[in-house]
């Protein structure tokens, strides 16, 4: 069996402020409205902290932040899963600007903090956690390769997984050659037993053949282009409280297809 | 968890191409590290360079993943009968069945570097050349191994800062046992770039001559690049050879780019290992630290051996030999681990000259020869993020 129980929501987005709102909207009971700004604000860190870090690190804080918040569990007790296609632009655009011709000069701050596990390192400190962590990439199929991470830690170790996935806008040069057209970040926290206020039974198998994941057809189309973003058709099942088979994209000329169940 | 057994592995490296140019290297005392001499490099530091990766684009059909990173992968297939082994491999599970993990800092990074000097004075546009899916992006050096090797299974990058490879073999090993593939292809590479050489020379973590780890008047690093791959299978009844045992994962919780003092989250990585593995440290015949050379780093590492161990194991660190090559540490120490094993060999540290007083871990200087059950390596990296391997000899 490779089904994992959804227990809690984060998100954050322009338009999808937080889980609450996003479910109305995914679920049709509330139109989109881009005017609603995200505001990321990673209430774990201590205050000298949560100005100075990146702007990736502060999405994908508040995201994971929802989703723990209410869930019952402590922080310091679920294992990161970080999954994001190309970290945090801005840094690579700055170090690459940086080296690109003498003096050559890098700030430290902004090195130690371009490691793509700069969200669980921050994570870990403000939550006081001693628990492993992982971050990955897998281009466009980054949410689905981080999902498959959490569901091997829950379904191998009985984890309790929170799988956070973020995705913003490179600066210039950079965008022309990879362009995220608007800022995704997401949390989810997934178990192997359902607990009393499970969302859904998620059964995820890798499937033959090259299928994309298929946006929902209410949310403007500039979400699509965001890799952390696919995860939306998996919470719009979610917030439709439906059975559905949600296919994701995925690597090497395969999809990844998630039956999403309601628990009741 | 079932021991994984690691059929095949093979290694690029400073010290040479392949498994057997490395024990050679190791056998004979003979460091890898050179004065820099990569262009525009900061000065008055030594650096570990896989030789020959200037003339040796990637194969035609993969030429849009051509960067320096992933001419440094392709060496690392081409060595050892790795490609073959996993063409074996591929007939008997099927190309969708076998993973493919690869653990990396930078990745591409360089390329992106050489884009950013040739920008367009006018417009700031980057060359056309540069490609960022195919070089910049993280999951190219794991996209680029899938299709070199022709598998369609389950593949992800993993990027922990210098304990990605290591996180990698812990990844897979999960994989197959949620089921998600049979066998998988673990690895790791990690290149020479400005960005990590100016990042850690801005740390003040460079080394101004080879790296010393626990050598008293350690200074710092020196950086390195490498790439290892290793094919992991479940076991069948009668295998033979070297098997991953367990493995332990944990945070720090405590800096982005400074070790907690008292090693807390190696400890706990290391104790994760062995009680997986379902052994006693008294089992653990060496222990290949992650022993950078900074002041910091192995003074932490050490104390957390010295809690799990005693003063009873033999540490060292080969990073004197190869230096630290950040993502690919984890699999280019695994595969050393693997060749300890194998040959009975405890390399001692290279470039020490005194001990560090402060020390009560038994460091290894002089090469010890003699039967292994079972080795550990550790790695750690930035964002706190340790990662232990233990890997044993099959009967």
């Amino acid at each position: 069996m490779s089904a994992v129980y959804l227990e809690s929501v984060g998100v954050l987005a322009a338009g999808l402020p937080d889980w609450p709102t996003a479910r109305r909207v995914l679920s049709g009971a509330q139109a989109f409205d881009a005017a609603i700004t995200a505001q990321p604000n990673p209430l774990l860190l201590p205050q000298n902290e949560r100005r100075r870090v990146p702007k990736l690190v502060r999405w994908a804080i508040a995201a994971a932040q929802e989703a723990m918040s209410g869930a019952g569990r402590a922080a310091a007790d679920v294992t990161m899963v970080f999954t994001s296609s190309s970290g945090d632009g801005e840094i690579v655009h700055k170090l690459c600007e940086a080296v690109a011709a003498p003096p050559r000069e890098v700030s430290p701050t902004l090195f130690h903090n371009s490691v793509h596990n700069a969200a669980p390192g921050y994570w870990s400190i403000g939550a006081g956690s001693r628990q492993g962590s992982v971050a990955l990439s897998g281009h466009d199929a980054s949410f689905a390769v981080g999902l498959l991470e959490a569901a091997s830690l829950v379904l191998a170790e009985q984890a309790c997984v929170l799988l956070v996935a973020c995705d913003l806008p490179y600066p210039d040069p950079l965008s022309a050659q990879r362009a995220i057209e608007a800022s995704f970040g997401v949390a989810v926290l997934l178990t192997h037993a359902p607990g009393t206020g499970a969302l859904g039974r998620w059964e995820i198998s890798i499937e033959s053949g090259a299928e994309s994941t298929r946006f929902p057809g209410t949310l403007p189309r500039t979400l699509a282009s965001n890799p952390a973003a696919h995860a939306l058709p998996l919470l719009a099942a979610v917030a439709c409280d439906a059975a559905a088979t949600v296919p994701l994209t995925y690597v090497g000329g395969r999809h990844v297809a998630v039956e999403v169940r309601p628990c009741r | 968890m079932s021991p994984l057994v690691i059929s095949h592995c093979a290694t690029a490296n400073p010290l040479g191409l392949g498994r057997a140019a490395t024990l050679e290297a190791l056998v004979e005392r003979r460091g890898a590290l050179r004065p820099v001499d990569f262009e525009g490099a900061p000065p008055d530091t030594w650096i570990g360079r896989v030789a020959g990766l200037e003339e040796q684009p990637v194969a035609a059909r993969l030429s849009e993943f051509d960067c320096r990173n992933n001419r440094l992968a392709q060496l690392g297939l081409r060595q050892d009968g790795f490609e073959q082994a996993v063409a074996q491999a591929r007939a008997r599970y099927g190309a969708e069945r076998v993973a493919v993990i690869v653990g990396t800092s930078t990745s591409g990074i360089e390329h992106c570097e050489r884009a950013f000097r040739e920008r367009d004075a006018h417009t700031g546009r980057l060359p056309p050349w540069f490609r960022e899916r195919h070089s910049l992006s993280l999951f190219s050096v794991a996209d680029f191994v899938q299709r070199y090797l022709g598998l369609e299974g389950p593949a992800a990058t993993i990027s922990t800062a210098c304990s990605s490879s290591a996180k990698a073999f812990a990844s897979a090993a999960r994989m197959l046992q949620a089921g998600f593939a049979d066998a998988a292809v673990v690895g790791g590479v990690d290149s020479l770039c400005l960005t990590t050489l100016y990042g850690f020379g801005s740390l003040e973590l460079l080394s101004r001559e080879p790296c010393r780890p626990c050598d008293a008047a350690r200074d710092g690093i020196s950086i390195g690049e490498a790439a290892g791959f290793a094919l992991l299978e479940r076991l069948a009844p009668g295998t033979a050879g070297v098997a991953l045992a367990g493995y332990g994962e944990s945070s720090d919780g405590h800096h982005l780019s400074s070790p907690e003092p008292e090693g807390e989250g190696a400890l706990l990585a290391m104790r994760d290992a062995l009680g997986r593995a379902g052994i006693a440290p008294a089992d653990v015949d060496y222990v290949n630290m992650h022993g950078t050379g900074t002041p910091a780093n192995d003074r932490s590492e050490e104390r957390a051996i010295v809690r799990l161990f005693g003063d009873a194991v033999a540490c060292s660190s080969t990073k004197g030999w190869t230096g630290h090559t950040l993502g690919a540490a984890g699999i280019t120490e695994a595969v050393i681990c693997v060749l300890c094993l194998e040959e009975g060999l405890v390399p001692g540290c290279l470039n020490v000259r005194r001990i560090d007083p402060v020390f009560s871990a038994r460091v290894v200087v002089e090469p010890e020869s003699r039967h292994l059950r079972y080795v550990m390596s550790n790695s750690i990296g930035f964002g706190g993020s340790n990662c232990s391997l233990l890997f044993g000899r099959l009967a």
